[in-house]
């Protein structure tokens, strides 16, 4: 990491040889979590945009769901939630577990998270394949379409979160080039993002 | 700064910052002053397109239906794809890449002394992204049918369905190439905020940050907060267009104003994100050239977070005619006029800057100055538009589109201009020709408010925006309004002709200009105190900053500027 080794240079120039020099603080957030915090910001305001969309549409049409489509699943679908928010507190778990440096639990942990996170998808497109079957496409209406659309993208973060985090996993404490738990964490804050994301988007879609 | 943490330093330079192969030096290089290069000339490219587009659907309004010099019939699809494409090249293939990909890669790490962008290499995929975008933009013109004719703005159902646009593939490759853009200046923009949250040089606090540093990091906060609803917006247009779906068809059940209202959540911010990075350049500009300190610095700041926070709650001005509720519009009407409020606010601060000021008239001040006097003239006439009252009137008429070219011109154009020619000695190490400069400027300035000051008038007379012929408007045919359009379309042509003595001094210049020293303007910002061109890893040993960087004439001293790393004298 060439940019946080010149950086600690700068810490040390600071302290050792200017002592009367009003010293900066250390910054409190790493690189990666700045990165990532600032990433969230504009994926809330990616997910409001589309409930907005949601919720605007809605609002314009008598009939929801429209006549003729099929019902979502909540029941099985209320599992799958269960499913990812316990996924997404293994996480947390296994946060805890690596910043203990206890290296070899917290990735073991990190992999069940990872597991349940690979079984909330595949049992979603489990879904998306039988509700194709009933005739609920894309075009088949606008209703359809939001589900598509909203759904989709939420997977679609899964698919990108959970394969940054398999990476993650398998260089953890690798013998060359490991990935270190700090350089996971925004990974993992991305893992809390999708997974809370999720409940507030099956309340608007299922439930509602 | 003791021997051992010298030692130390040098070091890791040396570890880190070994001579590089071509390839890596300059087709894919991390160093961010590089990458910077890349973008600024990639702007540049696209600006000369969007200039050349421009002078053809402006032939064609001055003498319509005759065949345009280097160009050839203009018809009314092409006329379309001409306007919407100069529109979207001019603010998202100018503006953004220069003003803030460029000039923010160029100066955050210089200007707040560290060796590069903390994600170097994310830095460098969000250079490679934004050129895919460029060539899926340039591809876009040449598929069947033609580039995308329905504005920059793209309002369904006309960008959505094929058989209103006539531009099947045109319409799909210009959401694309849109949506690539924002995901690569999204890469971009998460390393400026960090870069400059993180790597600052020690003893820089905050509130020593040069203008420039800040208002280009607000900008690119503006535009990460306002990003996300385009590109939900961009996926779905994307989706109606491709996959049959109807989000935004009345027909299918969706909702058309959902689109605009996507949109310039986003577009309207866009507008400041694109304003701030100038308004930030032009101060620090100003500060130098007229040797004071910089009037009011934290007020200048709260002033851009000001503009920031309410650029959020402007949007609908755009659409007082769009069918939206008038209780609604005036919640807006306020909204929009409050926001000048801060941006006067800070136009008096930097005139108050000059006030008793030794001001130096080198072209970098020209330009700044004259950025001033436009975007005034600009912001004037946008409080009428933001009155829906008068906007009902003013709507889609040349008076809107003289109003925004007096805010999109002296920020894109005269911003850019202003910064590379204040820049161009640390770039380049050779020093541009003043006098070269100088009859660049008058010749970009004095035509430039020769074709758009007559547009208001234009306006004024009821030309709407979007004719291609005026011949087929009675009222609007006349031989006076006619005069006009031809007088504008003439400046239009003498500007042009003027940007070859630019393009000329910055070749010469940037191979046999007069060798540029340190710091030629004496300014007090740490970019200047490195070698120019600064090396890679920029910095020979790592500066310590012990003010702040406006400390110009300060009394007291034998030297009328006090740069930001030099140790204050032993008491």
């Amino acid at each position: 990491m060439k940019t946080s080794s010149s950086q600690s240079v700068l810490f040390a120039t600071a302290e050792v040889s200017l002592p009367s020099q009003p010293k900066r603080a250390k910054s409190p957030v790493s690189n990666g979590v700045v990165g990532m915090l600032i990433f969230m910001v504009t994926e809330t305001m990616f997910f409001a945009a589309l409930i907005s969309a949601y919720l605007v549409i809605r609002a314009g049409l008598e009939e929801w769901p429209p006549w003729g489509q099929p019902r979502l699943p909540v029941e099985t679908t209320a599992f799958n939630t269960v499913v990812l928010l316990a996924s997404g507190l293994l996480m947390g778990y296994s946060r805890a577990l690596l910043q203990k440096n206890n290296i070899q639990k917290g990735r073991r942990w990190l992999g069940i998270s990872i597991l349940l996170g690979a079984f909330f998808l595949i049992s979603q497109g489990y879904e998306w394949l039988q509700l194709i079957k009933f005739g609920l496409t894309v075009s088949s209406s606008v209703y359809g379409g939001l589900f598509y659309l909203i759904i989709g993208a939420h997977g679609f973060h899964v698919v990108g979160t959970l394969a940054a985090l398999i990476y993650a996993w398998n260089r953890l404490g690798a013998d060359e080039n490991p990935v270190t738990p700090e350089g996971l964490f925004p990974f993992q804050l991305l893992w809390y993002f999708v997974v809370c994301v999720w409940p507030i988007l099956y309340v608007l879609v299922y439930l509602t | 700064m003791s021997q051992a943490a010298t030692a130390v330093q040098t070091d890791t330079n040396a570890e880190h910052h070994e001579e590089l192969s071509f390839l890596y030096k300059y087709i894919l290089p991390t160093d961010h002053k590089i990458i910077a290069m890349q973008y600024i000339f990639t702007g540049m490219i696209m600006a000369v397109i969007g200039g050349y587009f421009a002078y053809a659907f402006r032939m064609q309004l001055a003498f319509p239906g005759e065949l345009v010099p280097l160009y050839g019939l203009v018809g009314p699809g092409e006329y379309n794809m001409l306007v919407t494409n100069h529109g979207t090249i001019m603010i998202f293939w100018v503006a953004m890449p220069v003003l803030i990909a460029g000039f923010g890669n160029y100066i955050i790490p210089l200007m707040i002394g560290c060796d590069d962008m903390v994600f170097p290499r994310l830095n460098r995929l969000s250079y490679q992204i934004f050129l895919a975008s460029t060539l899926v933009l340039i591809l876009s013109f040449f598929v069947k049918g033609g580039g995308f004719g329905g504005a920059w703005t793209a309002y369904p159902p006309l960008s959505s369905v094929a058989e209103y646009s006539l531009t099947d593939w045109g319409a799909s490759l210009w959401v694309l190439a849109v949506a690539l853009e924002f995901v690569s200046f999204l890469l971009g923009g998460i390393n400026f905020v960090t870069t400059t949250m993180n790597a600052r040089a020690p003893g820089m606090k905050m509130m020593d940050i040069p203008i420039a540093v800040w208002f280009i990091v607000l900008a690119v906060i503006l535009f990460m907060a306002s990003v996300g609803p385009l590109i939900a917006g961009a996926v779905m247009l994307f989706m109606d267009q491709r996959i049959g779906t109807s989000f935004f068809l009345p027909s299918g059940g969706g909702d058309p104003l959902l689109w605009q209202h996507l949109f310039w959540f986003f577009g309207h911010p866009e507008v400041y994100v694109v304003l701030l990075p100038t308004l930030g350049i032009v101060a620090d500009i100003i500060t130098v050239f007229s040797r004071k300190k910089l009037f009011g610095y934290k007020t200048v700041l709260y002033t851009a977070f000001a503009t920031g926070g309410l650029s959020f709650v402007v949007w609908a001005h755009h659409q007082f005619i769009a069918g939206i509720d008038p209780r609604m519009a005036n919640v807006f009407v306020v909204t929009t006029v409050l926001i000048s409020i801060p941006l006067a606010e800070m136009m008096f601060s930097y005139i108050a800057t000059l006030y008793g000021g030794s001001i130096e008239l080198k072209t970098p001040m020209l330009w700044a100055l004259s950025f001033i006097a436009a975007f005034l003239i600009g912001g004037v006439t946008g409080i009428y538009l933001g009155a829906s009252a008068l906007d009902v009137y003013f709507h889609d008429s040349y008076f809107v589109l003289a109003h925004f070219h007096y805010t999109f011109f002296p920020i894109t154009i005269i911003g850019m201009f202003a910064a590379i020619t204040f820049w161009f000695p640390k770039m380049f190490g050779r020093m541009m020709n003043d006098t070269l400069g100088k009859i660049h400027f008058w010749g970009t300035f004095i035509p430039f408010n020769c074709i758009f000051l007559p547009l208001f008038f234009l306006g004024l007379a009821g030309q709407h925006r979007r004719i291609y012929n005026y011949n087929h408007f009675p009222d609007l045919a006349t031989q006076e309004l006619q005069n006009i359009r031809i007088f504008a379309t003439v400046s239009l042509i003498v500007m042009l002709c003027f940007q070859l003595v630019f393009i000329y001094n910055f070749f010469v210049s940037m191979f046999k200009g007069k060798k540029a020293p340190d710091n030629p303007w004496n300014a007090n910002t740490l970019e200047w105190s490195t070698p120019s061109p600064p090396p890679h890893g920029n910095f020979k040993t790592l500066p310590t900053v012990y003010r702040g960087a406006y400390e110009y004439s300060v009394p007291g001293r034998e030297m009328d500027y006090w740069p930001q790393n030099e140790p204050p004298e032993e008491s």
